[in-house]
Protein backbone atom coordinates (compact mmCIF):
# COMPACT_ATOMS: atom_id res chain seq x y z
CA UNK A 1 0.00 0.00 0.00
CA UNK A 2 1.54 3.27 -1.12
CA UNK A 3 0.63 6.54 0.52
CA UNK A 4 -0.27 9.43 -1.76
CA UNK A 5 -2.54 12.44 -1.93
CA UNK A 6 -4.91 10.52 -4.22
CA UNK A 7 -5.10 7.72 -1.74
CA UNK A 8 -6.14 10.10 1.03
CA UNK A 9 -8.87 11.59 -1.15
CA UNK A 10 -10.12 8.14 -2.14
CA UNK A 11 -10.19 6.94 1.47
CA UNK A 12 -11.93 10.13 2.59
CA UNK A 13 -14.70 9.49 0.05
CA UNK A 14 -15.07 5.82 1.01
CA UNK A 15 -15.20 6.13 4.79
CA UNK A 16 -11.51 5.28 5.41
CA UNK A 17 -12.29 1.58 5.15
CA UNK A 18 -9.23 0.78 3.04
CA UNK A 19 -6.52 1.45 5.62
CA UNK A 20 -5.01 -1.72 7.04
CA UNK A 21 -2.29 -2.47 9.58
CA UNK A 22 0.95 -0.87 8.40
CA UNK A 23 3.11 -3.91 9.10
CA UNK A 24 2.60 -7.62 9.75
CA UNK A 25 3.00 -9.24 13.17
CA UNK A 26 4.79 -12.48 12.25
CA UNK A 27 5.80 -15.27 14.62
CA UNK A 28 9.55 -15.87 14.66
CA UNK A 29 10.86 -18.55 12.27
CA UNK A 30 13.43 -21.06 13.46
CA UNK A 31 16.25 -19.53 11.45
CA UNK A 32 17.19 -16.39 9.54
CA UNK A 33 20.17 -15.23 7.51
CA UNK A 34 20.25 -11.99 9.49
CA UNK A 35 18.94 -11.13 12.91
CA UNK A 36 18.96 -7.47 13.91
CA UNK A 37 18.62 -7.08 17.67
CA UNK A 38 16.81 -3.85 18.48
CA UNK A 39 13.66 -2.47 16.85
CA UNK A 40 14.55 1.18 17.26
CA UNK A 41 15.55 3.69 14.64
CA UNK A 42 18.97 2.21 13.94
CA UNK A 43 17.86 -1.43 13.94
CA UNK A 44 14.87 -0.77 11.68
CA UNK A 45 16.97 1.37 9.33
CA UNK A 46 19.55 -1.42 9.19
CA UNK A 47 16.92 -4.00 8.26
CA UNK A 48 15.38 -1.62 5.71
CA UNK A 49 18.64 -0.92 3.87
CA UNK A 50 19.80 -4.53 4.21
CA UNK A 51 16.67 -5.69 2.39
CA UNK A 52 16.25 -2.81 -0.03
CA UNK A 53 19.73 -1.52 -0.81
CA UNK A 54 21.81 -4.64 -0.31
CA UNK A 55 19.19 -7.08 -1.63
CA UNK A 56 19.46 -9.52 1.26
CA UNK A 57 16.61 -11.77 2.38
CA UNK A 58 15.55 -13.82 5.42
CA UNK A 59 15.94 -10.91 7.84
CA UNK A 60 14.33 -10.50 11.26
CA UNK A 61 14.31 -7.58 13.69
CA UNK A 62 13.90 -8.61 17.32
CA UNK A 63 12.49 -5.99 19.67
CA UNK A 64 12.05 -6.60 23.41
CA UNK A 65 9.11 -4.18 23.64
CA UNK A 66 7.23 -2.40 20.83
CA UNK A 67 8.89 -0.89 17.75
CA UNK A 68 10.40 2.51 18.38
CA UNK A 69 10.01 2.22 22.15
CA UNK A 70 13.54 3.38 22.97
CA UNK A 71 15.61 6.42 22.18
CA UNK A 72 14.16 7.04 18.72
CA UNK A 73 11.09 8.34 20.54
CA UNK A 74 12.93 9.98 23.44
CA UNK A 75 15.24 12.48 21.71
CA UNK A 76 14.91 16.14 20.74
CA UNK A 77 14.53 15.32 17.00
CA UNK A 78 17.46 17.38 15.70
CA UNK A 79 19.34 16.55 12.52
CA UNK A 80 22.61 18.24 11.53
CA UNK A 81 26.07 17.47 10.17
CA UNK A 82 28.14 20.14 11.92
CA UNK A 83 31.02 17.93 13.03
CA UNK A 84 34.72 18.70 12.84
CA UNK A 85 36.85 15.57 12.64
CA UNK A 86 37.61 13.54 9.50
CA UNK A 87 36.30 10.30 11.08
CA UNK A 88 32.92 11.90 11.81
CA UNK A 89 32.01 14.64 9.35
CA UNK A 90 31.73 12.54 6.13
CA UNK A 91 29.50 10.07 7.99
CA UNK A 92 27.14 12.70 9.38
CA UNK A 93 26.98 14.52 6.04
CA UNK A 94 26.10 11.19 4.39
CA UNK A 95 23.35 10.87 6.99
CA UNK A 96 22.01 14.37 6.32
CA UNK A 97 21.89 13.63 2.58
CA UNK A 98 19.92 10.45 3.32
CA UNK A 99 17.51 12.48 5.48
CA UNK A 100 16.95 14.81 2.53
CA UNK A 101 15.64 11.99 0.34
CA UNK A 102 14.22 9.78 3.06
CA UNK A 103 10.51 10.46 2.79
CA UNK A 104 10.45 9.83 -0.96
CA UNK A 105 12.60 6.76 -0.47
CA UNK A 106 10.43 5.01 2.09
CA UNK A 107 7.13 6.68 1.07
CA UNK A 108 6.28 7.92 4.55
CA UNK A 109 5.84 11.41 5.92
CA UNK A 110 8.58 11.83 8.52
CA UNK A 111 8.18 15.62 8.50
CA UNK A 112 11.83 16.26 7.69
CA UNK A 113 12.10 20.01 8.20
CA UNK A 114 15.39 21.71 7.28
CA UNK A 115 14.78 24.78 9.38
CA UNK A 116 18.42 25.52 10.18
CA UNK A 117 20.57 25.13 13.28
CA UNK A 118 22.68 27.89 14.88
CA UNK A 119 25.53 27.25 17.32
CA UNK A 120 26.05 30.48 19.25
CA UNK A 121 29.47 32.14 19.60
CA UNK A 122 30.45 34.23 22.63
CA UNK A 123 34.20 34.82 22.37
CA UNK A 124 36.94 35.36 19.77
CA UNK A 125 38.28 31.88 20.51
CA UNK A 126 34.86 30.36 19.94
CA UNK A 127 34.60 32.25 16.64
CA UNK A 128 37.95 30.79 15.54
CA UNK A 129 36.74 27.31 16.50
CA UNK A 130 33.44 27.84 14.67
CA UNK A 131 35.29 29.09 11.57
CA UNK A 132 37.46 26.00 11.59
CA UNK A 133 34.45 23.75 12.07
CA UNK A 134 32.54 25.51 9.29
CA UNK A 135 35.48 25.07 6.92
CA UNK A 136 35.74 21.37 7.83
CA UNK A 137 32.05 21.00 7.08
CA UNK A 138 32.33 22.74 3.70
CA UNK A 139 35.37 20.63 2.78
CA UNK A 140 33.23 17.54 3.36
CA UNK A 141 30.36 18.74 1.19
CA UNK A 142 28.18 20.16 3.95
CA UNK A 143 26.97 23.74 4.24
CA UNK A 144 28.00 26.29 6.83
CA UNK A 145 27.53 30.05 7.27
CA UNK A 146 29.40 32.13 9.83
CA UNK A 147 27.02 34.74 11.25
CA UNK A 148 28.04 37.91 13.03
CA UNK A 149 26.07 39.34 15.91
CA UNK A 150 23.67 41.19 13.64
CA UNK A 151 23.17 38.07 11.57
CA UNK A 152 21.97 36.20 14.66
CA UNK A 153 19.91 39.19 15.74
CA UNK A 154 18.09 39.23 12.40
CA UNK A 155 17.01 35.63 13.02
CA UNK A 156 16.27 35.73 16.75
CA UNK A 157 15.96 39.34 17.94
CA UNK A 158 14.60 38.31 21.33
CA UNK A 159 17.73 36.43 22.48
CA UNK A 160 19.66 37.94 25.39
CA UNK A 161 22.54 39.45 23.37
CA UNK A 162 24.11 41.33 26.25
CA UNK A 163 24.33 38.64 28.90
CA UNK A 164 27.25 39.64 31.15
CA UNK A 165 28.89 36.21 31.10
CA UNK A 166 28.06 34.98 27.57
CA UNK A 167 27.23 37.92 25.28
CA UNK A 168 26.22 36.68 21.82
CA UNK A 169 28.93 37.58 19.29
CA UNK A 170 27.77 35.47 16.37
CA UNK A 171 26.84 31.98 15.33
CA UNK A 172 27.65 29.06 13.06
CA UNK A 173 24.59 28.33 10.95
CA UNK A 174 23.87 25.12 9.09
CA UNK A 175 20.78 25.85 7.03
CA UNK A 176 20.29 22.21 6.02
CA UNK A 177 20.06 21.10 9.64
CA UNK A 178 16.66 20.91 11.26
CA UNK A 179 14.18 18.60 12.91
CA UNK A 180 12.28 15.43 12.02
CA UNK A 181 9.15 13.82 13.46
CA UNK A 182 11.09 11.15 15.36
CA UNK A 183 8.45 8.43 15.86
CA UNK A 184 7.60 8.61 12.17
CA UNK A 185 11.21 7.70 11.38
CA UNK A 186 10.81 4.42 13.24
CA UNK A 187 7.40 3.81 11.66
CA UNK A 188 8.58 4.67 8.16
CA UNK A 189 11.59 2.36 8.36
CA UNK A 190 9.46 -0.37 9.97
CA UNK A 191 6.87 -0.16 7.23
CA UNK A 192 9.53 -0.06 4.52
CA UNK A 193 11.35 -3.05 5.99
CA UNK A 194 8.13 -5.01 6.38
CA UNK A 195 7.18 -4.32 2.75
CA UNK A 196 10.62 -5.60 1.73
CA UNK A 197 9.94 -8.88 3.53
CA UNK A 198 11.64 -8.30 6.88
CA UNK A 199 9.99 -10.01 9.86
CA UNK A 200 9.50 -7.43 12.63
CA UNK A 201 9.15 -9.45 15.82
CA UNK A 202 8.01 -7.50 18.86
CA UNK A 203 7.91 -8.49 22.54
CA UNK A 204 10.89 -10.70 21.82
CA UNK A 205 13.77 -10.02 24.19
CA UNK A 206 17.18 -11.52 23.55
CA UNK A 207 18.10 -13.40 26.73
CA UNK A 208 21.22 -15.17 25.55
CA UNK A 209 23.51 -15.88 22.62
CA UNK A 210 24.51 -19.33 21.42
CA UNK A 211 28.20 -19.15 20.60
CA UNK A 212 30.33 -22.17 19.71
CA UNK A 213 33.98 -22.22 18.66
CA UNK A 214 34.06 -18.45 18.40
CA UNK A 215 31.08 -18.29 16.09
CA UNK A 216 27.51 -17.17 16.78
CA UNK A 217 24.81 -19.70 15.89
CA UNK A 218 21.75 -17.81 17.06
CA UNK A 219 20.05 -16.08 19.95
CA UNK A 220 17.96 -17.26 22.87
CA UNK A 221 14.88 -15.10 23.20
CA UNK A 222 11.75 -14.78 25.32
CA UNK A 223 9.99 -16.40 22.32
CA UNK A 224 12.41 -19.31 21.96
CA UNK A 225 15.71 -19.97 20.23
CA UNK A 226 16.24 -18.40 16.79
CA UNK A 227 19.15 -19.42 14.61
CA UNK A 228 21.03 -16.95 12.42
CA UNK A 229 24.03 -16.78 10.11
CA UNK A 230 24.73 -13.20 11.18
CA UNK A 231 23.53 -11.22 14.19
CA UNK A 232 23.71 -7.42 14.29
CA UNK A 233 23.14 -5.69 17.61
CA UNK A 234 21.79 -2.11 17.45
CA UNK A 235 20.45 -1.43 20.92
CA UNK A 236 22.19 1.79 21.98
CA UNK A 237 21.32 2.50 25.60
CA UNK A 238 21.23 -1.22 26.40
CA UNK A 239 24.43 -2.21 24.62
CA UNK A 240 26.16 -3.27 27.85
CA UNK A 241 23.27 -5.54 28.77
CA UNK A 242 22.95 -7.25 25.40
CA UNK A 243 26.66 -7.63 24.64
CA UNK A 244 27.18 -9.16 28.09
CA UNK A 245 25.41 -12.21 26.60
CA UNK A 246 28.44 -12.53 24.33
CA UNK A 247 30.81 -12.01 27.26
CA UNK A 248 32.00 -8.67 25.88
CA UNK A 249 32.92 -5.56 27.79
CA UNK A 250 32.49 -2.37 25.78
CA UNK A 251 34.17 1.06 25.73
CA UNK A 252 30.79 2.43 26.82
CA UNK A 253 29.01 3.64 29.95
CA UNK A 254 25.22 4.12 30.06
CA UNK A 255 24.16 7.61 31.10
CA UNK A 256 20.80 9.31 31.44
CA UNK A 257 19.98 12.41 29.38
CA UNK A 258 16.89 14.45 30.11
CA UNK A 259 14.78 16.48 27.70
CA UNK A 260 11.88 18.84 28.17
CA UNK A 261 8.82 20.24 26.43
CA UNK A 262 6.96 23.40 27.38
CA UNK A 263 3.26 24.04 26.91
CA UNK A 264 2.25 24.90 23.34
CA UNK A 265 3.12 28.48 22.35
CA UNK A 266 2.62 30.62 19.27
CA UNK A 267 5.43 30.42 16.68
CA UNK A 268 8.62 31.83 18.21
CA UNK A 269 11.59 29.74 17.11
CA UNK A 270 11.66 28.62 13.50
CA UNK A 271 14.98 26.79 13.73
CA UNK A 272 17.25 25.15 16.28
CA UNK A 273 19.44 27.22 18.64
CA UNK A 274 22.29 25.70 20.60
CA UNK A 275 23.90 27.54 23.50
CA UNK A 276 26.82 25.24 24.21
CA UNK A 277 28.45 27.54 26.75
CA UNK A 278 25.28 27.50 28.83
CA UNK A 279 24.45 23.81 28.32
CA UNK A 280 21.12 24.53 26.64
CA UNK A 281 19.56 23.99 23.22
CA UNK A 282 16.05 24.62 22.01
CA UNK A 283 13.69 24.29 19.06
CA UNK A 284 9.93 24.55 18.70
CA UNK A 285 7.80 21.64 17.64
CA UNK A 286 5.09 21.95 15.02
CA UNK A 287 2.55 21.70 17.85
CA UNK A 288 4.11 24.78 19.46
CA UNK A 289 5.92 23.27 22.43
CA UNK A 290 9.47 24.42 23.06
CA UNK A 291 11.64 21.30 22.95
CA UNK A 292 14.85 21.75 24.91
CA UNK A 293 17.59 20.02 26.81
CA UNK A 294 21.07 20.28 28.20
CA UNK A 295 23.77 18.04 29.61
CA UNK A 296 23.60 14.43 30.70
CA UNK A 297 23.09 13.92 34.43
CA UNK A 298 26.72 12.86 34.72
CA UNK A 299 26.63 9.43 36.34
CA UNK A 300 25.96 5.99 34.88
CA UNK A 301 22.30 4.95 34.91
CA UNK A 302 19.76 2.67 33.26
CA UNK A 303 16.79 4.38 34.93
CA UNK A 304 15.26 6.38 32.02
CA UNK A 305 14.67 9.21 34.48
CA UNK A 306 17.00 11.88 35.73
CA UNK A 307 17.47 14.03 38.78
CA UNK A 308 16.37 17.56 39.63
CA UNK A 309 19.79 19.32 39.58
CA UNK A 310 20.01 18.97 35.80
CA UNK A 311 16.49 20.33 35.37
CA UNK A 312 17.57 23.38 37.35
CA UNK A 313 20.77 23.69 35.29
CA UNK A 314 18.87 23.50 32.00
CA UNK A 315 16.30 26.03 33.22
CA UNK A 316 19.11 28.41 34.20
CA UNK A 317 20.67 28.04 30.74
CA UNK A 318 17.31 28.77 29.16
CA UNK A 319 16.78 31.87 31.29
CA UNK A 320 20.27 33.16 30.47
CA UNK A 321 19.73 32.77 26.73
CA UNK A 322 16.08 33.68 26.31
CA UNK A 323 14.52 35.26 29.41
CA UNK A 324 11.10 35.01 27.74
CA UNK A 325 11.16 31.26 28.44
CA UNK A 326 10.53 32.07 32.11
CA UNK A 327 6.90 32.75 31.26
CA UNK A 328 6.37 29.30 29.72
CA UNK A 329 5.34 26.35 31.84
CA UNK A 330 7.11 23.02 31.63
CA UNK A 331 4.77 20.38 30.31
CA UNK A 332 6.86 17.23 30.22
CA UNK A 333 10.33 16.00 31.14
CA UNK A 334 11.77 12.60 30.41
CA UNK A 335 15.04 10.71 30.40
CA UNK A 336 16.65 8.40 27.88
CA UNK A 337 19.64 6.12 28.30
CA UNK A 338 22.68 6.95 26.20
CA UNK A 339 25.56 4.72 25.21
CA UNK A 340 28.29 7.17 26.22
CA UNK A 341 31.48 5.98 24.56
CA UNK A 342 35.00 6.68 25.70
CA UNK A 343 35.71 9.26 22.98
CA UNK A 344 32.19 10.53 22.27
CA UNK A 345 31.99 8.76 18.90
CA UNK A 346 30.10 5.63 17.85
CA UNK A 347 31.12 2.09 16.92
CA UNK A 348 29.97 0.17 13.83
CA UNK A 349 32.17 -2.88 13.67
CA UNK A 350 32.60 -6.63 13.71
CA UNK A 351 33.21 -8.24 17.09
CA UNK A 352 35.82 -10.90 17.88
CA UNK A 353 32.95 -13.42 17.61
CA UNK A 354 32.42 -14.49 14.02
CA UNK A 355 28.98 -13.55 12.74
CA UNK A 356 28.32 -11.06 15.55
CA UNK A 357 28.29 -7.36 14.64
CA UNK A 358 27.86 -4.31 16.82
CA UNK A 359 26.37 -0.85 16.31
CA UNK A 360 26.30 1.47 19.33
CA UNK A 361 28.05 4.10 21.38
CA UNK A 362 25.99 6.91 19.85
CA UNK A 363 26.20 9.11 22.94
CA UNK A 364 23.43 11.71 22.65
CA UNK A 365 23.86 12.10 18.89
CA UNK A 366 22.22 8.94 17.65
CA UNK A 367 19.00 10.30 16.20
CA UNK A 368 20.57 12.39 13.43
CA UNK A 369 22.74 9.42 12.53
CA UNK A 370 19.83 7.01 12.05
CA UNK A 371 19.81 6.73 8.21
CA UNK A 372 23.59 6.51 7.79
CA UNK A 373 23.93 4.22 10.80
CA UNK A 374 21.41 1.84 9.25
CA UNK A 375 23.02 2.08 5.82
CA UNK A 376 26.58 1.58 7.09
CA UNK A 377 25.62 -1.26 9.43
CA UNK A 378 23.74 -2.98 6.59
CA UNK A 379 26.84 -2.47 4.41
CA UNK A 380 29.01 -4.13 7.05
CA UNK A 381 26.57 -7.01 7.56
CA UNK A 382 26.10 -7.66 3.86
CA UNK A 383 29.67 -7.21 2.62
CA UNK A 384 31.83 -7.75 5.73
CA UNK A 385 33.61 -4.48 4.90
CA UNK A 386 32.98 -1.09 6.49
CA UNK A 387 31.21 1.59 4.49
CA UNK A 388 33.70 4.28 3.32
CA UNK A 389 32.19 6.87 5.67
CA UNK A 390 32.33 4.57 8.71
CA UNK A 391 35.84 3.14 8.54
CA UNK A 392 36.94 4.96 11.71
CA UNK A 393 34.16 3.56 13.92
CA UNK A 394 36.19 0.56 15.04
CA UNK A 395 36.42 -1.19 18.39
CA UNK A 396 40.22 -1.18 18.34
CA UNK A 397 40.60 2.58 17.93
CA UNK A 398 41.08 2.88 21.70
CA UNK A 399 43.78 0.23 21.81
CA UNK A 400 45.50 1.83 18.83
CA UNK A 401 45.15 5.43 20.00
CA UNK A 402 43.00 6.43 17.02
CA UNK A 403 40.21 8.04 19.06
CA UNK A 404 37.68 10.40 17.43
CA UNK A 405 37.32 12.85 20.28
CA UNK A 406 35.39 15.90 18.99
CA UNK A 407 35.58 17.67 22.33
CA UNK A 408 39.10 16.58 23.29
CA UNK A 409 37.95 15.38 26.70
CA UNK A 410 39.77 12.08 26.98
CA UNK A 411 38.43 8.73 28.08
CA UNK A 412 35.73 9.99 30.41
CA UNK A 413 32.27 9.26 29.02
CA UNK A 414 30.38 11.77 31.18
CA UNK A 415 32.36 14.67 29.69
CA UNK A 416 31.51 14.06 26.02
CA UNK B 1 19.79 11.60 44.79
CA UNK B 2 21.81 12.03 47.99
CA UNK B 3 25.08 10.42 48.99
CA UNK B 4 26.33 9.76 52.50
CA UNK B 5 29.94 10.79 52.87
CA UNK B 6 31.57 8.86 55.74
CA UNK B 7 33.14 12.11 56.98
CA UNK B 8 30.52 14.75 56.15
CA UNK B 9 27.26 12.82 56.42
CA UNK B 10 24.21 12.89 54.16
CA UNK B 11 24.82 15.39 51.33
CA UNK B 12 23.24 16.56 48.08
CA UNK B 13 24.42 14.80 44.92
CA UNK B 14 25.63 18.15 43.53
CA UNK B 15 28.52 18.21 46.02
CA UNK B 16 30.00 15.12 44.37
CA UNK B 17 31.66 14.48 41.06
CA UNK B 18 31.24 11.11 39.37
CA UNK B 19 34.44 9.68 37.98
CA UNK B 20 33.65 6.25 36.58
CA UNK B 21 33.93 2.64 37.63
CA UNK B 22 35.98 1.65 40.68
CA UNK B 23 37.68 -0.91 38.40
CA UNK B 24 40.08 1.88 37.50
CA UNK B 25 41.54 1.72 41.03
CA UNK B 26 43.13 -1.58 40.07
CA UNK B 27 45.94 -0.83 37.67
CA UNK B 28 47.79 -3.41 35.64
CA UNK B 29 51.54 -3.64 36.03
CA UNK B 30 53.41 -1.12 33.85
CA UNK B 31 54.62 -3.96 31.61
CA UNK B 32 51.30 -5.87 31.55
CA UNK B 33 50.87 -5.13 27.85
CA UNK B 34 48.52 -3.10 25.67
CA UNK B 35 45.53 -5.38 26.07
CA UNK B 36 45.53 -5.15 29.88
CA UNK B 37 45.87 -1.37 29.81
CA UNK B 38 43.18 -1.06 27.12
CA UNK B 39 40.91 -3.13 29.33
CA UNK B 40 41.50 -0.94 32.39
CA UNK B 41 41.36 2.42 30.62
CA UNK B 42 38.58 1.91 28.10
CA UNK B 43 36.42 -1.16 28.71
CA UNK B 44 33.56 -1.19 31.20
CA UNK B 45 31.25 -3.86 32.59
CA UNK B 46 28.52 -1.19 32.81
CA UNK B 47 25.96 -3.32 34.66
CA UNK B 48 22.21 -2.69 34.75
CA UNK B 49 21.93 -3.23 38.49
CA UNK B 50 24.43 -2.90 41.32
CA UNK B 51 27.62 -1.08 40.45
CA UNK B 52 30.59 0.33 42.36
CA UNK B 53 31.78 3.72 41.19
CA UNK B 54 34.22 6.41 42.21
CA UNK B 55 32.81 9.73 43.35
CA UNK B 56 34.84 12.73 44.48
CA UNK B 57 33.43 14.91 47.27
CA UNK B 58 34.65 18.09 45.62
CA UNK B 59 32.41 20.55 47.50
CA UNK B 60 33.03 18.80 50.80
CA UNK B 61 35.95 17.07 52.43
CA UNK B 62 37.72 16.17 49.18
CA UNK B 63 37.50 12.43 49.82
CA UNK B 64 37.39 9.91 47.02
CA UNK B 65 34.51 7.51 47.69
CA UNK B 66 33.51 4.12 46.38
CA UNK B 67 29.72 4.28 46.08
CA UNK B 68 27.70 1.08 45.71
CA UNK B 69 24.58 2.04 43.78
CA UNK B 70 21.82 0.45 41.73
CA UNK B 71 21.87 1.92 38.22
CA UNK B 72 18.27 0.92 37.55
CA UNK B 73 16.68 2.40 40.70
CA UNK B 74 19.33 5.01 41.68
CA UNK B 75 19.31 3.51 45.19
CA UNK B 76 22.53 4.10 47.15
CA UNK B 77 23.53 0.90 48.93
CA UNK B 78 26.85 1.84 50.55
CA UNK B 79 29.56 4.48 50.54
CA UNK B 80 33.13 4.00 51.59
CA UNK B 81 36.24 6.16 51.51
CA UNK B 82 38.93 4.83 49.18
CA UNK B 83 41.48 5.80 51.83
CA UNK B 84 39.78 3.52 54.38
CA UNK B 85 40.12 0.46 52.18
CA UNK B 86 42.58 -2.26 53.07
CA UNK B 87 45.89 -1.68 51.37
CA UNK B 88 45.07 1.90 50.38
CA UNK B 89 48.13 4.16 50.11
CA UNK B 90 48.38 6.36 53.20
Amino acid sequence: MRYSGWRIIKEALTGHKGWGPVWRDPAPKSEYDYIIVGGGGHGLATAYYLAKQFRQARIAVLEKSYLGSGNVGRNTTIIRSNYLLPGNEPFYEFSLKLWEGLEQDFNYNAMVSQRGIVNLIHTDAARDAATRRGNAMILNGADAVLLDREGVRAMYPWLNFDDARFPIKGGLLQKRGGTVRHDAVAWGYARGADLAGVDLIQNCEVTGMRIENGRILGVETSRGYIGAKKVGVAVAGSSGRVMAHAGMRLPIESHVLQAFVSEGLKPLIDGVITFGAGHFYVSQSDKGGLVFGGDIDGYNSYAQRGNLPVIEDVAEGGMALMPAIGRARLLRAWGGIMDMSMDGSPIIDKTPIEGLYFNGGWCYGGFKATPASGWCFAHLLATDTPHPTATAYRFDRFLKGAMIDEKGQGAQPNLH
Amino acid sequence: MRLTCPLCGDRDRREFYYSGSEDTLTRPAPDAGDAAWDDMLYLRTNPAGVTKDLWYHESGCGSWLVVTRNTVTHEILATERVADRKGAPK
